[in-house]
C-alpha cells in the first residue's frame, strides 16, 4: 500500500506542477523536466487518473489503519512534552530509531501528512467540481481560494517527502524493512 | 488553452503543438522514471489507458451533474475588469463577423431555418453574472445575456433525447456538450457581454455561455449548432482535453 501511494502521490505532484505552470499563481514555474504529462491536457489526464489510484489506495490504507489498530497503537497524537523531548533528541541526532515503533516526532509527521493528503484530496475535489460540489468549494472559501490552498498543501506534502527521504537515508535499515515488509526488529 | 501563435490558423497550430509535444517528451524526466513521455498523442499503452480514464471520468461527471444545481451568481460589483481574452489564437487574429452571417441548425431538429441576430433577439432573454473557469486554472467573473439554450432547442424542435449538441465556429473552433448540460437553465446563447452586444473578440455575433463547464466549452463566434447522437468531439477535446469538463 505504501508503494502504490508513493507512485500515486508522485504522479499527482508532478502532473500538478504541469497544471500549475499553465497559469502560475506565484512568480515561479516548475521546470518542464520535472513535470508529468508533456502539456496541459496530458497533465490533467494523469492528474485525474492517478486521483483514482490515490483514492483507492487511501481508502484501503485508512480501512487497514483503523481495523488493525495501527492508527490507535502507532499514530496516537503524542503529548507535547514527549514531542518536545523527542524533537530535541532528533535535532541532536540522538533519537534512537527502533523499527516497528514510532517516536513522537514520527507520530506527528505521519499523522500530519495523512491529514494533509486528506485535505489535498478534499480541496482537489472542490476545484474539480466547484458547482456540483459547491458546499465543499464553499467550505474552502470558493474556487480561487481553494485552488491556493490546494497548492499550499502540495508544498507541505513535498516538504514531508523530502524530510522523510532524508531520514530514511540516515537510517537505511528502515528502507530494507519497508521493502521486505517486516515491521519489527529482532532483539530490540 | 495556451494560445499558439501562428497566422495560418488551426493546422499550423496543431503541428506546432505536436512539435512542442515531441520536444517535451524527449526532455521529460519522467520518460525515464514515470512514463511521462505519454502525453495523449503517442500510441503507447499508457496513453490508451489515459484515454480510457478520460472516458471513465466523463461518465463519473455525468453522474455527478444535476440539472437543478445552479452555478453561483455574483453581484455586478464582482465582475472582473478588464476581462481576459482567451482563444486558441491571439487577440490580433480575431476574425470579424462574416458578411451575411447566419446561425445554421442541423441534425435532429424539425425546423432547420437559419437564424439572424434579430430573430435571436426576438426570443425570451436571460442574463447572468457567473464565474468563467479556465482549464488552465484561472477564473474570472463576467456578465452575459442571451437566449437560454433549452428554449432555443425547444423552439427549433430538437430531439431532446439526443446525446450531444455540437457547435462549430467561423474562427475554426468547435466543441460539443451533453444534452443534459445543454438543457441546464444557465446555459445560454449569449448575444450580450457586459450589457452591450458582443464584439468579435468576445464571440460576436453569438456565443455559447455555459457556466457548468470549463471555459473552453463556451465556444465563441458560432456558425452552426447540431443535435446528434454521434460523438462530435471538438478542437481541444480531440487533442486530449477531457470531453465532459464539467465543473
Amino acid at each position: 500500500m505504501h508503494w502504490i501511494g508513493v507512485y500515486a502521490i508522485f504522479c499527482m505532484i508532478f502532473s500538478g506542477w504541469e497544471i500549475y505552470d499553465a497559469s502560475p499563481s506565484l512568480p515561479f514555474l516548475f521546470p518542464q523536466w520535472a513535470t508529468l504529462g508533456g502539456w496541459l491536457a496530458g497533465a490533467i489526464a494523469w492528474h485525474l487518473a492517478a486521483m483514482w489510484l490515490l483514492f483507492l489506495d487511501g481508502i484501503a490504507y485508512l480501512a487497514y489503519g483503523i481495523m488493525s489498530g495501527h492508527f490507535r497503537r502507532d499514530l496516537a497524537p503524542p503529548a507535547l512534552s514527549a514531542f518536545g523531548a523527542d524533537l530535541g533528541r532528533a535535532l541532536r541526532f540522538r533519537l534512537p530509531h527502533r523499527l516497528g515503533y514510532y517516536n513522537a516526532v514520527q507520530r506527528l509527521l505521519y499523522l500530519g501528512v495523512i491529514l494533509t493528503i486528506l485535505l489535498a484530496v478534499a480541496t482537489g475535489l472542490s476545484i474539480w467540481k466547484p458547482v456540483q460540489l459547491y458546499w465543499l468549494s464553499g467550505l474552502f472559501g470558493g474556487y480561487p481560494v481553494a485552488r491556493g490552498i490546494h497548492l499550499a498543501l502540495m508544498g507541505m506534502i513535498a516538504i514531508f517527502v523530502v524530510i522523510h527521504v532524508v531520514l530514511v537515508a540516515i537510517y537505511p535499515r528502515t528502507l530494507l524493512s519497508m521493502v521486505s515488509g517486516t515491521a519489527s526488529e529482532t532483539g530490540s | 488553452m495556451s494560445p499558439v501563435f501562428d497566422k495560418s490558423g488551426a493546422g499550423a497550430e496543431l503541428r506546432s503543438l505536436q512539435r512542442r509535444g515531441l520536444i517535451r517528451r524527449s526532455l521529460s524526466l519522467g520518460s525515464l522514471a514515470l512514463l511521462t513521455g505519454c502525453d495523449l498523442n503517442s500510441h503507447s499503452g499508457v496513453d490508451a489507458a489515459l484515454w480510457a480514464m478520460l472516458r471513465f471520468n466523463d461518465r463519473v461527471q455525468a453522474a455527478l451533474f444535476s440539472r437543478n444545481r445552479l452555478a453561483e451568481t455574483y453581484p455586478a460589483s464582482a465582475i472582473t475588469t478588464p476581462f481576459r481574452f482567451n482563444a486558441y489564437y491571439q487577440i490580433w487574429q480575431v476574425r470579424p463577423v462574416p458578411d451575411n452571417w447566419h446561425l445554421s441548425v442541423a441534425g435532429l431538429v424539425s425546423d432547420k431555418a437559419p437564424w439572424t441576430v434579430e430573430r435571436l433577439r426576438g426570443l425570451p432573454q436571460a442574463a447572468q453574472v457567473t464565474r468563467h473557469i479556465c482549464i488552465e486554472g484561472w477564473s474570472q467573473i463576467g456578465q452575459w445575456a442571451g437566449v437560454p439554450l433549452h428554449s432555443f432547442l425547444k423552439r427549433i424542435g430538437a430531439d431532446l433525447t439526443a446525446r450531444y449538441v455540437a457547435f462549430t465556429c467561423f474562427d475554426g473552433y468547435s466543441t460539443s456538450i451533453d444534452m443534459a448540460s445543454a438543457l441546464h437553465p444557465q446555459t445560454i446563447l449569449a448575444l450580450d457581454f457586459e450589457r452591450a452586444p458582443l464584439t468579435p473578440e468576445w464571440g460576436a455575433p453569438v456565443r455559447l455561455r455555459i457556466p457548468v463547464k470549463l471555459g473552453f466549452k463556451s465556444a465563441k463566434n458560432l456558425q452552426s449548432i447540431s443535435v446528434t447522437n454521434t460523438y462530435p468531439g471538438g478542437f481541444w477535446e480531440n487533442q486530449g482535453y477531457n470531453w465532459y469538463s464539467g465543473v
